[in-house]
Order: C-alpha cells, then sequence, then structure tokens
C-alpha cells in the first residue's frame, strides 16, 4: 500500500521534472547544443590540444647534460641544431621525399582501380571490390609490414618466384626499395577510397554532355573527370603523405636509414633522452603538413574527406 | 579490359601479403623462408600458453574496449550538436576531431609523451589510463563520421513529431533517435576498437614499460625472437580486426563507412 502510494507520488514528480528539463532544453537550442558540445571539446582541449601546447612549448627547452633533467629556459639551440646540422636536413629531406614518391605511387595505383570501381563495375562486384580494399585498410599494420618483411626475405616469396621465372634474385631486404614498396603498400586503400567516392559523384550526363559536345575519349577524361576527381586525389594525399611522414615503424622494420619519426622516436624512448630536441623535430612534419593542408584546402579536398 | 586486369592485379597486390602471413602462421619450422617447411598447428598452442602474449591481449582488450566506449559517448554527442545546430565554427569541430589522425602519428604521439611525462599540473603516470586517452582521442572521429553520416540521412521532422506528441527529451532519445543511429553506433564502436586493437605508433609513447599486444607484435619483430609465435598472434590479430570491419560494412550499407575519419 505504501509503497503505491510512494510509486504514485513519486512519478509524477520525477517524471515532472524530467519534462521541465527537457522543456527547458527544447525551448533553448543553444543550451542542448551547449550540452552536446562541451564533454567532446574539453575533452580534445584538455587531451589534444593542451599536449600539442606543452610539445611546443617544450621544443623551447633543453637538456642539461649533466644531469639529464630538463631545463626550463628558453632556448632556440633545438632549432639552431635542426637548421644547422646537415644530419637532420638529410633526413627531414629524405623523409619528405619519400612521402612524397609514396603518394605519387598510390595515386598511380589507385586512380585505375578506383575508376572500375565506380564508373565500370556492376553494383554487386562494386560491394565485393569496396570490402576487398577496405579490409586491408583495417587489418593489422604491424601484420601488413612483417608480411613483406617475409616476402622481400633472400629466401622469401619474392626471391622464390623469380627463381621459377628463371630471373635473376634481388636484394631489396632493408633498402629504399623496400620502404618505397612497403610504404606504397600500407596507405593505398587510403588513396582508393576518396578518389572512389569523387569518381562515384560524377553524374552520367557530364560525361554525356562532353561526348555530346565532340570531346574524345582522352578529352572527356583530362577536362571532365580529371578535374571533378582531384578533391578525391587530394584528399588521399592528405593520409599517403601525412602517415608516410609520421612513421617511425616502417623505417625500423624493412628500412635501413632514419626517418623524421625514428629521430623523434630515439630522443623521447630511445638512448638519446632529449625530449626538447624531439619536440623541436616534431615541427618539421607539422609544419610540412600544415603547408600542405593549406594548400588541400583550397582544392576543396576537405569536402572529399 | 585492361582496366578490369589492373583492378584485378591491384587486390591480388593488397590480399597475397595477408594471405601470405595467414599461411605462414601454420609453417611447422621456425625457420621463416618460402615455401614453408610444412602445415602444423603447434606453434597456435604455444602462442595461446604464452604469458606475456595473454597479458599483452588482455591490456588490449582493455584498452580498446575503455577507449570505444569514450569515443561512443563524446563522438556521438558531437555528432548530434555539429548535425542538428548551425552555429559559429562548427566546421572547425570536424577539423578539431579529425586533427589527431590527419597529422602524422608520432606528432599526436610525442604531444601526448610529453603532456603525460612532463607536466606539473598532474601526475599521471604510464598505465592503462594514458593508453586508453590518446586512443579515445583519435577514435571519436570514427564514431563521428558515422553517426554524422546516419544523422544527415535521418530528418528532423521525426524527433519534432515525437516531441509534439508529447515525448520528453529522453524519451524521444531512447525511441526515436537511438534506433536511428543505433547501426551507426555499432559499427562506429567496432571501427573504433578495431583502430585502438591495432595501434601502435601512439602507443609506443603513452604505454610506458606496458605491452600492448602490437607493442610486444613489434618488440618480437625487432629483436627476431619467438617469430612462429609472433606469426599466429598476427593471424589472430587480422582475424579480430576482420571480424568486427566487415560486420561494421553490412551495418552501414546505406551510409557507408568509406569515412574513416
Amino acid at each position: 500500500m505504501a509503497v503505491r502510494a510512494y510509486e504514485e507520488a513519486g512519478r509524477p514528480w520525477s517524471g515532472s521534472v524530467r519534462r521541465r528539463l527537457s522543456a527547458a532544453f527544447w525551448r533553448r537550442p543553444w543550451l542542448r547544443a551547449v550540452a552536446l558540445l562541451l564533454p567532446p571539446l574539453a575533452w580534445m582541449v584538455v587531451f589534444y590540444l593542451a599536449a600539442l601546447a606543452v610539445l611546443f612549448v617544450s621544443a623551447f627547452w633543453s637538456v642539461d647534460s649533466f644531469t639529464g633533467k630538463l631545463t626550463h629556459a628558453w632556448t632556440w639551440s633545438n632549432f639552431d641544431t635542426i637548421i644547422h646540422d646537415s644530419t637532420y636536413h638529410q633526413i627531414a629531406f629524405r623523409t619528405i621525399w619519400m612521402a612524397a614518391a609514396v603518394t605519387v605511387t598510390d595515386a598511380i595505383i589507385a586512380f585505375p582501380f578506383a575508376y572500375y570501381m565506380a564508373r565500370v563495375a556492376t553494383p554487386r562486384l562494386r560491394t565485393v571490390l569496396f570490402v576487398l580494399v577496405l579490409l586491408p585498410l583495417w587489418s593489422s599494420y604491424l601484420a601488413r609490414i612483417y608480411a613483406w618483411r617475409l616476402i622481400l626475405n633472400d629466401e622469401g616469396v619474392l626471391n622464390w618466384s623469380l627463381d621459377k621465372l628463371g630471373l635473376p634474385h634481388q636484394n631489396w631486404a632493408f633498402t629504399n626499395t623496400a620502404m618505397w614498396i612497403v610504404f606504397s603498400y600500407i596507405w593505398l586503400p587510403f588513396m582508393i577510397l576518396p578518389i572512389y567516392a569523387s569518381l562515384e559523384r560524377i553524374p552520367d550526363s557530364l560525361l554525356e554532355a562532353s561526348r555530346d559536345l565532340g570531346g574524345k575519349s582522352w578529352a572527356t577524361f583530362r577536362r571532365v573527370i580529371l578535374p571533378l576527381a582531384l578533391p578525391g586525389i587530394v584528399a588521399g594525399s592528405i593520409f599517403t603523405f601525412s602517415l608516410t611522414l609520421g612513421d617511425y615503424i616502417t623505417p625500423s622494420l624493412v628500412g635501413n636509414v632514419d626517418f623524421i619519426g625514428n629521430v623523434i622516436y630515439r630522443n623521447v624512448l630511445g638512448l638519446t633522452n632529449n625530449l626538447p630536441f624531439a619536440a623541436a623535430y616534431a615541427t618539421v612534419p607539422l609544419v610540412v603538413m600544415a603547408v600542405y593542408l593549406a594548400l588541400a584546402k583550397r582544392t576543396g579536398a576537405f569536402e572529399a574527406l | 579490359m585492361s582496366l578490369g586486369l589492373w583492378t584485378g592485379l591491384v587486390v591480388a597486390f593488397l590480399w597475397i601479403p595477408l594471405v601470405l602471413i595467414c599461411v605462414y602462421a601454420f609453417n611447422s619450422s621456425n625457420i621463416q623462408s618460402w615455401p614453408i617447411a610444412g602445415f602444423s598447428t603447434k606453434w597456435f598452442s604455444a602462442a595461446w600458453h604464452n604469458e606475456e602474449a595473454r597479458s599483452a591481449l588482455l591490456l588490449s582488450l582493455k584498452a580498446a574496449g575503455l577507449a570505444t566506449a569514450i569515443a561512443l559517448v563524446l563522438g556521438t554527442a558531437a555528432a548530434a550538436a555539429v548535425s542538428r545546430f548551425r552555429f559559429f565554427g562548427r566546421d572547425t569541430i570536424t577539423f578539431l576531431l579529425v586533427l589527431p589522425i590527419a597529422l602524422p602519428g608520432v606528432v599526436t604521439g610525442i604531444a601526448l609523451n610529453s603532456f603525460f611525462t612532463s607536466n606539473p599540473v598532474h601526475g599521471l603516470t604510464p598505465s592503462l589510463w594514458t593508453i586508453v586517452i590518446g586512443h579515445a582521442t583519435f577514435c571519436i572521429v570514427v564514431v563521428y563520421n558515422n553517426v554524422v553520416a546516419r544523422l544527415r540521412r535521418t530528418q528532423t521532422s521525426l524527433t519534432e513529431a515525437s516531441m509534439d506528441l508529447g515525448a520528453d527529451g529522453w524519451q524521444t532519445f531512447r525511441f526515436v533517435t537511438f534506433p536511428v543511429i543505433s547501426t551507426a553506433l555499432i559499427a562506429g564502436g567496432l571501427l573504433a576498437f578495431a583502430l585502438s586493437f591495432d595501434e601502435v605508433i601512439v602507443t609506443t609513447f603513452t604505454a610506458g614499460a606496458q605491452n600492448t599486444l602490437p607493442i610486444w607484435i613489434l618488440g618480437n619483430l625487432r629483436l627476431g625472437q619467438q617469430l612462429p609465435q609472433v606469426n599466429v598472434v598476427v593471424f589472430f590479430v587480422i582475424v579480430m580486426t576482420v571480424i568486427p570491419v566487415t560486420i561494421a560494412q553490412r551495418l552501414t550499407r546505406d551510409t557507408g563507412i568509406l569515412r574513416r575519419r
């Protein structure tokens, strides 16, 4: 009896509070927007932007060479080293050069594939191809690098196949060629998907119009398809470029030279232990990407992401 | 015709390494050469009884589970705000969420590392939570993209009708919005899980001395140790990522999970 009375008394009460609250939110859309936005924004600001800020500030600190402790005094010495030491130039240029080579390679491999997927394949085949691209993209990054180690290995699949074909052996394991192949391989799906998306969105009527106006297939390709696919290519290149710039695991597993990431890794977690210098060097890929993103934004690539 | 051939070659290029690594998991020899010496499943039981690998797996599952949970809540909230309201700086929100993935991984890693180690404000030391914070930060965008895509395809009139019929905010969410976005949530969650479970570039900077499964694999690859067991674990990791992604793809056929970011 008492329970029911409590329930009868309790329900409308809690209902009315909930109702009033919900009405308050309903009448003030900005309140809802703030309530929804605040938690994710706070997370990103506290953990990510603050972390980037700390990184940036610590680039101006230094490490006491005797005690190995951080000195929180403002200094340009880290940037001085980066600007004047040719070793670090070489590493930076090597990394950027590789990122560019991988991006171009992936664009060349991906475009015909994406074109076939978007404009030639039947809807059923398209779905199958889509999944076939998606799964490697998501499947283990380390596994895919490791697989190439096994393939390029002296006694691996590649030399075995070359043997069967009567071709000479190669020694690509732990070379720049190996890095180029592996980078192109692991980031390829990131290039295919945005290009596919941009090609799929081109209305058939545009291609028909081009044909009606006397455009040969090459002219249609160059003057209609390519410009419309460009945002997709640029969107894909943001991934391939940025992912290559920031990778230090691929060079350490299949290559034999340092990338920007290796220097940073060694200075943070390795023997060198110089966090401020690592932070300063990390601004190199950061600045490169900032310039790249600014250029990419002009082509409308962000809408194609 | 030649386009079709190219397509076939690209599919082969994408898949041969993955198939190959799975074949190596059954290699009876501990020498990693081709062709493999013979078929055997003995390394499976060896890997299963490997204590290090087990505790690494446990840590990876915990971290991925927690990061996914956080990403689901925060990603959905951000998606709801961005798709339902127009406000100043709306594009900036998307940009901010994408940033952890768009910037080179090593930058995100070292940023979190210097934040965790050289910050006098808090006393965080490398733990499960530093890993989770790192993972959740770049998983939010995965959930966000899935939910945003779904909400853009849903009319606001549905929620308006629900409110007009007397439902309060919670009821509207529970009975109208949630059923609409539920599969997008599952898909986003599965993808976030797969992303976190496999992440290694950022994790090495936030994990300290702890081993997640990818860090365990990486350590052994670097030293060339326990390779037969690594083969098995790698095979397992591929299966662990392929299954959720396949399910996610089926769930979001209408909106597509094309947008990883």
